[in-house]
């Protein structure tokens, strides 16, 4: 079996000194041809590995930046299978990028488990994240993703006691993402001091890397995060460019992407001046 | 006694909250602590004698119960087959069954040491029974409800006002009862250690489907006893409208054993079940994950929710409570629908010949009792839920038959 890309890019990371920025957009928004256009930028713009959600019409975990946007997405047209035909195109030109697909599990589950994760690793997809699906209700799907070699991400979030981070680490591979916030996306902001500690609870369960995401808005935001942890995933703050974009009818792509080059940039940087905060 | 022999219907849930291939626990990480929590503070109140003779105080001296058992002698007269006896729960403090749940939901937070109570809300009714309760027991109450609903419901929603609840409309997705799900699951996970959240309906995560329904059983036990002793037998049917089905599984429930009792659940087939404007889960969906629990749900290719549609908010809902979805596959329970039309028809007809202004939920349950009873014959017995009464609904009423208020 070939080497997960997510494996390599996370041990190239670990090689370069710094951690990876994480960007999350949603498949299709707010259009087919413009979301690939961003999507095929995010490389180039300094993204480390790619998220992409898939359009869900109940987003139980989603603030209103991401709720809106799967909106936008199912408007426009876009499904899960829709979403692969993405990835298989933003292939085309890309082979190392990892990207990972982030939704709910009704989508999935209607596609049959077995059929996506074939699909899914045909497509070039390389990890999976299901926000409803707990370890306890996981088992089928694990399954199906093992055999088509895709990696199960999972959150873990600050109500997670030790306990119970041995029961979700298990079975997870790829990386281990950490929701630093209690609440859903894009509200609340990350505390980078609560952080630091919550990360090295979550090392001391597993030896993957971990990313953190939920409430990262700005560069400096995500500078500070990546002083400590693996990955920074920033998605809510991007997707709200896309919704202002298409709002006023200017071009989303450019736009976003000059935000993935600041976040980048700071990312980059966070471990070199530790003076600066 | 560990042997479950192989119809014991009422040993459900398993371990993992399933009935079968349905229920479980399908939420975010963050609430899965919670969840699991939750699930044993109930099982501990469950156990505890204190709880349920607390529980049952309030029952007897603020919600009114036992609830009478009502033989309906014109209806039956007007069918001409079985007899025809409603479940007066809509006599229940606060007009509908919700307050039942509503009860058992407050003293469990209580007992949890939470400070802050949520609910969802589509007609209103469990909005009213939540804001009810957390004043009873002086606790900040804030209900969820699609701003939809929240013009379409207008007296329910100064009804939660004066009572001193804060109503918060939601207009993300669609502005519906779903969508105030979502926002009221979307609260909890925000304010993780305080708020307790009192789902309405025999759905969502578990424990919520087995303890709402063992909260909304008390319908069942009372009718069964009550039956039994004005009858000296049980019912051949036992008939009850379902949107996420918490009055149905709490009617239903006390008579699974009893397999000679056919158990009968209305859905709200809309417009018709043809047309794709209705709420029939059981009938027109088929089996996904939404709120927390795998059960039937109307959904399109992709596994994208729609909306349902109903001319009762209270059944309003894409989903059915997941013991619903298992007594459905397993045969035990037998599921039909009822149009819109069918349930004005028999809202009429009830206020008309027994002098009870049904809701508008129930009145669906009952445009099926007739051929339930014309089916059973002189010789039978058939029982209805009667869950709510109908003040609510009358403006909704007045519009469908043409006139103004």
């Amino acid at each position: 079996m070939r080497q997960n890309r997510i494996t390599s890019r996370f041990e190239a990371l670990k090689e370069e000194g710094r951690a990876g920025l994480i960007t999350y957009v949603m498949a299709g928004d707010p259009d087919v041809e413009t979301a690939f256009e961003i999507l095929k930028g995010l490389p180039a713009a300094g993204a480390d590995l790619i998220e992409l959600g898939f359009p869900f019409s109940d987003p139980m975990a989603e603030g209103p930046p991401i709720q809106r946007a799967a909106l936008r997405a199912l408007k426009a047209g876009m499904t899960l299978r829709g979403t692969l035909d993405l990835v298989r195109r933003f292939r085309v030109n890309d082979q190392t990028t990892p990207i990972i697909l982030m939704g709910y599990t009704n989508p999935v589950l209607t596609y049959g488990f077995g059929p996506f994760a074939a699909d899914a690793a045909a497509a070039g997809v390389d990890g999976l994240i299901i926000v409803d699906s707990p370890p306890e209700e996981a088992a089928e799907l694990s399954d199906a993703l093992d055999v088509a070699g895709i990696s199960l991400i999972r959150l873990t979030a600050p109500t997670t006691d030790d306990k119970r981070l041995e029961t979700v680490v298990k079975r997870t591979s790829g990386f281990v993402y950490y929701v630093s916030v209690a609440g859903v996306t894009g509200v609340k902001e990350a505390d980078a001091a609560t952080v630091a500690p919550a990360v090295a609870r979550v090392r001391k369960a597993s030896n993957l890397p971990v990313a953190v995401g939920f409430g990262i808005k700005t560069p400096e935001r995500a500078a500070a995060v990546a002083r400590v942890a693996d990955a920074v995933v920033v998605g809510s703050a991007l997707v709200e460019e896309i919704a202002s974009a298409a709002a006023t009818d200017s071009l989303a792509a450019p736009k976003v992407l000059a935000s993935v080059a600041a976040l980048a940039q700071a990312v980059r940087m966070a471990r070199l001046d530790v003076s600066v905060t | 006694m560990n042997a479950q022999s192989p119809n014991d219907y009422s040993a459900y849930p398993d371990a993992n909250g399933r009935f079968g291939d349905y229920g479980g626990r399908y939420v975010a990480e963050t609430l899965m602590p919670l969840v699991l929590d939750l699930g044993q503070a109930y099982e501990d109140a469950k156990n505890d004698p204190a709880f349920h003779a607390e529980m049952s105080g309030y029952m007897t001296h603020y919600v009114g119960r036992p609830s009478p058992l009502y033989f309906a002698e014109r209806l039956t007269q007007h069918f001409g087959g079985a007899k025809i006896y409603f479940k007066r729960d809509e006599l229940n403090h606060t007009g509908a069954h919700k307050i039942n749940n509503c009860i058992g939901q407050i003293l469990l937070a209580r007992r949890m040491g939470k400070t802050r109570i949520i609910a969802e809300t589509g007609a209103g009714q469990h909005g009213v029974a939540t804001a009810t309760v957390c004043a009873r027991f002086g606790y900040p109450c804030i209900v969820y409800m699609g701003a939809t609903d929240v013009e379409r419901q207008k007296p329910n929603v100064f009804r939660m006002n004066l009572l001193g609840a804060e109503v918060r409309p939601v207009t993300s997705g669609t502005g519906t009862l779903k969508d105030a799900m979502n926002e009221a699951m979307r609260d909890w996970v925000t304010n993780v250690d305080d708020t307790y959240y009192i789902i309405g309906t025999a759905a969502g995560p578990h424990p919520y489907p087995a303890m709402v329904r063992d909260f909304q059983s008390v319908i069942g036990t009372e009718a069964r006893a009550q039956m039994l002793e004005r009858e000296g037998r049980l019912p051949d049917a036992v008939v009850a409208c379902i949107g996420g089905g918490s009055n149905a599984i709490g009617l239903f429930h006390p008579f699974l054993a009893d397999e000679n009792v056919r158990l009968i659940g209305v859905e709200a087939a809309g417009h018709g079940l043809s047309t794709g404007m209705h709420a029939a889960s059981l009938t027109g969906g088929r089996p996904g994950v939404l709120h927390g629990n795998k059960t039937y749900l109307l959904q399109d290719d992709d596994g994208q929710i729609i909306d349902a549609h109903s001319i009762s908010a209270g059944l309003d809902y894409p989903g059915i409570g997941p013991e619903h979805s298992w007594l459905h596959d397993v045969g035990r329970a037998q599921y039909v629908s009822a149009t819109d039309q069918e349930a004005l028809d028999a809202f009429q007809l009830c206020s008309q010949l027994e002098g009870i202004i049904p809701a508008l939920e129930p009145a669906h349950a009952l445009a099926r009792v007739g051929d339930v009873a014309k089916e059973l014959g002189k010789d039978g017995i058939v029982l209805m839920n009667l869950c709510g009464r109908g003040d609510k609904d009358i403006f909704t009423v007045a519009e469908a038959l043409g006139s103004r208020l």
